[in-house]
This record gives C-alpha cells, structure tokens and sequence, in this order.
C-alpha cells in the first residue's frame, strides 16, 4: 500500500491539510517571536555594529574605499610584534592551564559528590569575582615590595627582588590566574561522564593503573580537553584588562591596540580592521571548536 | 451506559508523519457516545500519538475530528474540555492534592465555597475522602494516580483520555485500579480513551478495542470478538497466546494436510491461510472423529507445569506443532498421557478461525 | 595499614603513589583562592605599602573610599546599573529560553546562536561595537546606555540557566494544565514559573554580578557621570596603586561572595 504525506485527495476536502500547516507556522513563529526583544536587543546593539565595522575597515577616514588598512596590518611591523606577543601569551596560556588544570579537574571528578561540589565552590570563586579585584591582587602580591618579593628575600629564597610583575611573567601568572576555571569546568564536566567500569574493565583485562589511565580515560577526556582548552585560547586572544594592567606597556596584545586606536587616536579604520583580523581568528577556532567538541549544548533549541 | 451529555468521537483519515517516518496513517475511527474504548498497540505503533492528536498537543497532518458534531482539529487543548491522565501522573508539586483538584475549577472561575464542595466530592468519588490538606510528596503512587484522576473528573469533561495511566504501578495495585476505573467508569458515563500495551489491562476493562500497529487501525471490537475472532495474525499474536497452521483453501474448502477443515465461516480468499489455535480452546480426545470436531493427532513433546495450567506441546511431524493448556487440577494432572505418546487433539467448528496468511 | 597504603581507585594505585597530585591539587586551590583573599587583610594595613601581615590596623583606606564623592557616586551608578540590568536582562532572558525551547529545531538554533554572540566575541570587540553604535544612538554616557550593554551580556547567562531548568522540568505538567483549560500563558505563570523560580532566581543573582564585575564594556560606554565603579577602578590601577583599591576589592568580594552563596541556596533549593 503506497504511503502519502501530502494532502490526498478525500471526501471531505484536504482534511483541514492547509490550515492546519498555517497553524503549526503560526505557533512556530509565536515562540520565536519570544525570543525577539532579546534579539533585537543584541543585534542593535552588537551584531549591526559589529558588521558595520567591519565594512568601515574597508575605508579611510574621509571615507575612500582602500584595503589601506589591512595593508599596513601586514606592512608595519608593530603589527607583527602585536600578533606575536598575543599569539604567544594565549598560546602559553592555554597550554599552562592544560597542564596545571587537567589533574585538577581529574582530582575532582574522583571525588563524590559532595567533595566535588565543595571543590567547585573553591573553583566558582575566584571566577565569579571581579577580573580587576583579581588582576589587582597580583599586582600587590608581585610587585618588587610585594608579599611574594618580601616573602622569598626573607625566607632566603633569592636575595634581589624578582621583576615578577610589569612584563611577560606578571601578565601570564595572571591570566592563568583568571583562565584556569575556564578550562577546569568543562573539563571536569566531561570527565564526570565518563564511565568508571570502563577503567575498571581495563584494569581486570590486565592494564597496569597507568596504561588504563593512558588508554582508557586519557582519550575519553580529549573532547573536553579540547573544548576547555580552545575556550581559554579564545578568550586570551581578545583579553585586555590583565595584559594591560600586570604587563606595564611591555605586553601589547591586540586588544591593547585597538583600545588604544579608538581612545587615543581615533582612528577607526585601523582599530575596526584589527577588530575584524581577531574576529575572522575567532570564528574559524569555534568553528573548529564545534567540529571536535562532543555537544556541550548549552542553550536548548527545539526538543 | 452512557450519561445524557456524553459525546462520540469521529476519527477521520488523521495522518502525522515526522519527515519520512508516517506515525498516523488515515486513521479512521468511531468512539461511541459512554464507551470505554482501548488503544492497544506495541511500542512505536502510534496510540499514544493518536491520544496527543485527539488531546490537541500534536497537531496532525490532515484529517478531521469530531467530539459530537463539533470540528475539533484545529481547536486549542484548553478548549477542548477534556480530562487528561498521563503515566508520571503529572501532579503540581507545588500546591496541594486540593490545589491540584481545584486547579480547573479555578480556571473556570467556580466560586470559592462551590470549589472547596466539589473537591471534597472528587475526592470521595475516588476513596480519598480527607486528603486535601496533604502534600503531593506525602502520597504512595496509587495515591498520586487517584488525585490525578479527580483532578480529571472534577470539572465533568465531556470526554476522558489516558495515557498508560497504571504502568507505574505494581501489578496488584494495577488490577485494583482498572476495576476501580471500570466503575468509574460505569458510574459516570463519561466517553473514555485509554492507551495501553497491556493487552491483559485492555481485556479487563474495555468496551471495545481498537488495535493500533504501524499508525493503522487493525481491527476494531469488542474484546470477546478480538480474542474469538481476530482478523490477521498480528492482532492474533498481540492480543493472547496461539499458534498457527498453514491451511490452503481452494473452492470454498480449506484443507490441512489433506483433511478437511469445517468451519463456520467460509475462507476469506483462495490460496494460503492459516488457522489460528488458542491453547485453551483445543482438547485431547480419545481418538474418534465427530462431525463439530476438527482432529489432529501428534506426539507429545513437552510438558510444562505452570501454576494454573499445564502447557503441552504436540508435534504434528513436517515442522509444524500445537500448544495446548489444560487446567493443572487433581483430575487433569491424573489423566494426563506420558510424554512422546500419540495423541489426538480436537478444536470444536465453533472455535475454529481461519486468517489470511500475510502477503 | 596507614590510609597512604589504601587503594584510592578502583585501577589499585594507592595513595601513597598518587600523594603527589594531592600535592598538586592543595598547591592549585590555594593558587586559585588566595590571592583574592590576601587582598582582605592588606586592606586594613595603615601603610601606604600594602603588606602582610599588616603591622599596623586601620580603617583609613576604607574611610578614604567612603568619603571621596567619586568613589561614592561610582559605586552608586554600579548598584543602580547592575539592578537595572537584573531587571532587564531576566525576563527577557527567561521567555527567550522559553520561546526557543518550545519552536521547532531550525531556527530556533540560529536564534540560540546569535544570542550567545556576546560572550562568545572577544570581549574588546563588544566592547567597541557597542560603542560605535552609542555614538550614533547618543547613548554614550548614559546610564541607560550602560544598562542595555550590561543586558547584552547577561542575557546569554540567563537563557543558558533557563533552559537548562527548562530540560529538567516535567513538560507533562504544562500538558495538563492547558488540556485542564489553562491558556499557555496561563500554565506558563501558574505550573512553570513556580517550579522554575530557583533557576530564574539564580539567573537574575549571576546577571547582577555580571553587570557590577563588568570592566571592559563599561570602560567604552560609561564615563562622566555614569561612569561605573569598576572604570574608575581600572583608570585608578593604571595610574597608581591606590590602597584604596585594596579596601573596595575588599568589599567587591564581599558583595560577590554573598551573592554567590545566594545563587547556591537557590540552586540547592531548586534541586529539592
């Protein structure tokens, strides 16, 4: 018997085939339309500006089309030295919180429950107070008269005080500071899932702690590995308050520069076609991301 | 019987499909006016889409439906005035078993004296006189399904759906219940859809059966008919035990293995068919043929002790075997034949149905 | 047997092998948690020199915060902020998640995607955005201008906590209400609301945070009057270190942690 899913032809009409469609459209955009003052809000606010920018970059400040702007991105070499340094301080970043955040977020997914949540909070802390509080503290702690300079000279660990703060040094503790939670969260939720009796089968079948932790739960953690770990490069890429603050002027990353192309020079071309350089890097590692991240769905649509 | 408002129900040609899979295919379907009816299928069939459609929560492809002479289809589920009971039960938690009760007589604007009287009388109707006052976490699962059904009834719906309402309950519980709904039931009057995959909880409790598989209607009947009478083999292995025999039919005479097969109605079509057995319809008989008995002689090649019955099966030789029950009492067990004997069975005209073969 | 020779998983290494992730771990909480906290006691050292252990007590800093009109009205402008934000952010939020829960699969997932742009672009980008599209729109400067940039980004936060309510709630119960006679918008405020309160609640402490902790966005778009707490902070910092940070920071943490423990009685009130 064949099988129709379109309107066949009956006795009584379309059987209702056609307002009954209407109606399932109807209610569809009844919910989206939900969703509207929210949208409209960010894309007024966000999403225009941001695509208007990026055509602005195309064009100089009398307002002649160019591709001037991206030329002297590529051309002046305080360009490539922005690049560098803000490819090297994410990309230092991320790899320091993956070593330091991976047996932290192991730690915690042995744990029962309650431990855990105790240790999330200690987790949660730091990463729901302020970002200036924060980048502050390691100010006064790493200064030359600060506590960790005082501390080491006193305890005989060293007997100058270190330049821990106003360069290189300085910004990354910070910024490990403020990413570590970043990368420990999803991390840690992606090891909360994974199956202790697949271990424990490795283990019966004759593998050594080690080779079951390197086999088994070692691949099994990679996706939210690599989710926490392109999250924390991401974020550094765009980062601006701890680089400006613990790095002195030393560590000038792109966001720096275009803070200061608006603030100081106004000169938007330069600052938009920057903006849309970090955009573009943005978008493909998400891109990226979403290719290699098992769904962490976060926000629901459709069920 | 039916109270003086209770409405039919008409299902025509209602068809759903998610992309290519068709869950309801013109679907064509007559609740009487006070009936009981059962939606008994397998898992996947669609029964419990079709109560969705009727209820108003899935919207279907086409088709139309009528509570009485009203054109439903297309009609929100707040106007529908119906009665709804799900499977979790679906309780507020956050109000009490008289909050729950009272929720659609709020809605309908009832006064507060005349809410707090109909309440209480729900609750009485469903033997939990006095439970107003308790939390919704204080209640055992039988409990929580009977606020659930007041909450149901409160309001006099015009017609009452329920979705597998007593698979969370355990079984003593559950066969309470389906005598308690059952008089309900005739109590009240009230047009009633159930949906089960029980297909024991179907028997038990319906006026007439509607077996779903595949989004089609397989056959419609009271539950006597769909036993006795079934019309294909599917609805045969669904609903109670059988087995069967492949008979070939030509010329209005059905034959098996050469014997004639007497029936009291004629072949469907020509060809192949099979003859449905149930095992507690057929009988050992010492041998002699008569003329309202269809024989088949065997061996016996097991016995099995059951509780209540006693399963035989007898092997007809070329592959093909019979299981038959008989009562486990004192009498049966004694003039039960040893095992690998030969034995004759016999199935009376009465009983014998014969089936198309599948295509 | 010591408790360093039991077995600590169920591969059978004990803990005594494993002693140095214990290590480890105690080192990394202690990283993560005390730098904020040390800056508690150093607020009430009376040197210019903010040391610890501070010698010698004192409320001077605090003093100084609490009575330089500045750093009042900052700190004024922050609250005022941060409430309007709540109030913005939540019930948009909340229905948003609602809305996307509830349409069919396609769109809805666009429309989840460009809401969580916000906190997905680097934030500096954001930040300049939005100042752009203030200039045009004259909001520079204003407090309202302030509150919907703050919006913006706590909206994300709020539909990703809404929905995840969403998912664990019994959709059955909605489904009753409306075949009992309840329009949706009624069963959305007399069944779903209540048994997500918590959630919402919680959705409303987190935007509060988001919009008070909020620094580079605010840097862009609040100034002169309405400038926030935090961008006269961070203007502070570069300059000089003024202790009196120390003594705000102090109280910033305060206000943060007690909001926190708030979001989790609400969380643990959800779960009940």
């Amino acid at each position: 018997m064949s099988v129709t899913t379109g309107p066949a032809a009956m006795s009584l009409g379309d059987g209702h085939a056609a307002a009954l469609r209407r109606d399932r459209t109807i209610e569809r955009w009844l919910m989206l339309s939900l969703a509207a003052p929210a949208l409209l809000l960010v894309f007024v606010c966000l999403i225009v500006p941001v695509g208007w920018l990026f055509y602005l970059s195309f064009f100089t400040d009398g307002g002649v089309a160019t591709l001037d702007n991206y030329r002297h991105l590529v051309e002046q070499p305080s360009y490539a030295r922005i690049f560098w340094t803000t490819f090297k301080v994410s990309a230092l970043t991320t790899a320091i919180c993956a070593v330091l955040g991976y047996p932290l977020a192991y730690f915690m997914s042995q744990l029962p429950a309650r431990a855990a949540n105790l240790c999330m909070i200690l987790v949660l802390l730091p990463f729901w107070t302020s970002l200036l509080v924060r980048t502050y503290a390691w100010l006064v702690l790493l200064q030359r008269t600060g506590l960790i300079n005082t501390w080491g000279m006193q305890l005989g660990l060293w007997s100058e005080p270190l330049p821990l703060v106003n360069n290189m040094t300085g910004t990354l503790i910070g910024m490990v500071h403020i990413m570590l939670p970043f990368i420990v969260l999803p991390l840690y939720g992606s090891m909360r899932t994974i199956d202790r009796t697949l271990v424990q089968a490795a283990a019966n079948l004759g593998a050594s702690p080690v080779q079951s932790f390197v086999r088994v739960f070692l691949p099994l953690s990679l996706p939210g590995l690599t989710a926490g770990a392109l999250v924390v490069f991401i974020l550094c890429l765009g980062f601006y308050i701890t680089p400006e603050v613990l790095g002195g002027g030393r560590v000038t990353m792109v966001s720096s520069r275009i803070a200061t192309d608006i603030d100081t020079f106004l000169n938007w071309g330069s600052a938009s076609a920057l903006g849309a350089v970090l955009l573009l890097l943005t978008l493909i590692l998400l891109w990226v991301a979403s290719r290699l991240a098992k769904g962490l769905s976060l926000v629901g649509a459709g069920h | 019987m039916a109270s003086a408002s209770a409405l039919d129900i008409h299902v025509r040609q209602v068809t759903k499909s998610y992309g290519a899979i068709v869950v309801l295919d013109r679907v064509d379907l007559h609740v009487q006016a006070g009936e009981f009816l059962t939606l008994l299928g397998p898992s996947g069939s669609g029964k419990t889409t079709l109560l969705m459609v009727l209820a108003g929560f899935t919207r279907p492809d086409s088709g139309s439906i009528l509570f009485g002479s009203e054109e439903v289809i297309r009609l929100a589920p707040q106007k529908r005035d119906l009665g709804m009971v799900f499977q979790n039960y679906a309780l507020f938690p956050h109000m009490n078993v008289a909050g729950n009760i009272a929720f659609p007589l709020r809605l309908r604007k009832v006064g507060a004296a005349e809410i707090a009287k109909r309440v209480e009388a729900a609750l009485e109707m469903v033997q939990l006189g006095g439970y107003g006052t308790r939390g919704i976490h204080e209640l055992s699962g039988g409990q929580r399904q009977r606020v659930a059904l007041a909450r149901a009834l409160v309001f006099e719906p015009r017609i009452i759906l329920m979705d597998e309402p007593l698979s969370a309950l355990d079984k003593q519980l559950r066969e309470l219940m389906q005598l308690e709904l059952r008089r309900l039931h005739e109590k009240l009057g009230t047009t009633t859809i159930y949906v089960t995959h029980d297909q024991r909880e179907a028997l038990t409790m319906s006026d007439r059966i509607a077996v779903i598989n595949k989004g089609k209607l397989a056959q419609l009947d009271s539950p006597r008919h769909i036993y006795s009478k079934p019309n294909s083999r599917f609805v045969a292995e669904f609903i109670g035990e059988s087995t069967f025999l492949n008979v070939a039919a030509s010329g209005g005479v059905c034959r098996y293995r050469d014997t004639v097969i007497k029936a009291d109605a004629a072949p469907v079509r020509e060809g192949r068919c099979l003859l449905m057995i149930r095992p507690e319809q057929v009988q050992i008989v010492d041998g002699a043929a008569s003329d309202n008995m269809n024989c088949f002689s065997g061996r016996i090649v097991g016995r099995v002790f059951q509780g209540d019955t006693l399963r035989i099966d007898v092997d007809l030789g070329g592959g093909e075997a019979i299981t038959l029950r008989v009562p486990a009492n004192s009498a049966g067990l004694q003039s039960m034949p040893a095992d690998r004997e030969s034995i004759t069975l016999g199935l009376s005209v009465a009983d014998t149905t014969l089936l198309p073969a599948e295509d | 047997m010591s408790w360093l020779d039991k077995a600590a998983t169920e591969t059978q290494i004990t803990h005594r092998s494993r002693l140095w992730l214990y290590v480890l771990v105690v080192v990394l909480f202690a990283f993560l948690v005390l730098p904020t906290l040390l800056v508690i006691p150093m607020s009430f050292s009376e040197s210019q020199y903010l040391e610890f252990p501070p010698r010698h007590l004192s409320l001077r800093w605090y003093e100084a915060y609490f009575n330089s009109r500045s750093w009042m009205h900052a700190t004024a402008t922050s609250f005022k902020a941060a409430t309007l934000t709540v109030i913005v952010a939540t019930p948009l939020g909340t229905i948003a998640a609602y809305g996307l829960y509830n349409a069919e699969l396609a769109t809805a997932r666009l429309v989840s995607l460009l809401l969580i742009t916000p906190i997905v672009i680097p934030i500096i980008l954001v930040g300049t955005a939005i100042f752009y599209a203030y200039v045009r729109l004259k909001l520079v400067n204003s407090l309202i201008g302030v509150v919907l940039a703050h919006s913006i980004l706590a909206i994300p936060i709020v539909i990703m906590i809404v929905t995840s309510a969403l998912k664990s709630f019994d959709m059955n119960q909605e489904r009753v209400a409306r075949s009992l006679g309840a329009s949706r918008v009624t069963a959305f405020f007399t069944v779903v609301m209540p048994q997500i309160k918590f959630a919402v609640l919680t959705a409303a402490v987190l935007s509060f945070l988001t919009s008070f902790d909020e620094v580079i966005v605010s840097l862009f778009v609040s100034g002169g009057d309405n400038s926030t707490l935090t961008r006269i902070m961070f203007t502070a910092l570069r300059d000089q270190i003024d202790p009196t940070i120390a003594a705000i920071s102090t109280i910033m943490i305060v206000v943060t942690s007690l909001l926190l423990a708030l979001a989790q009685m609400f969380g643990r009130q959800a779960k009940r």
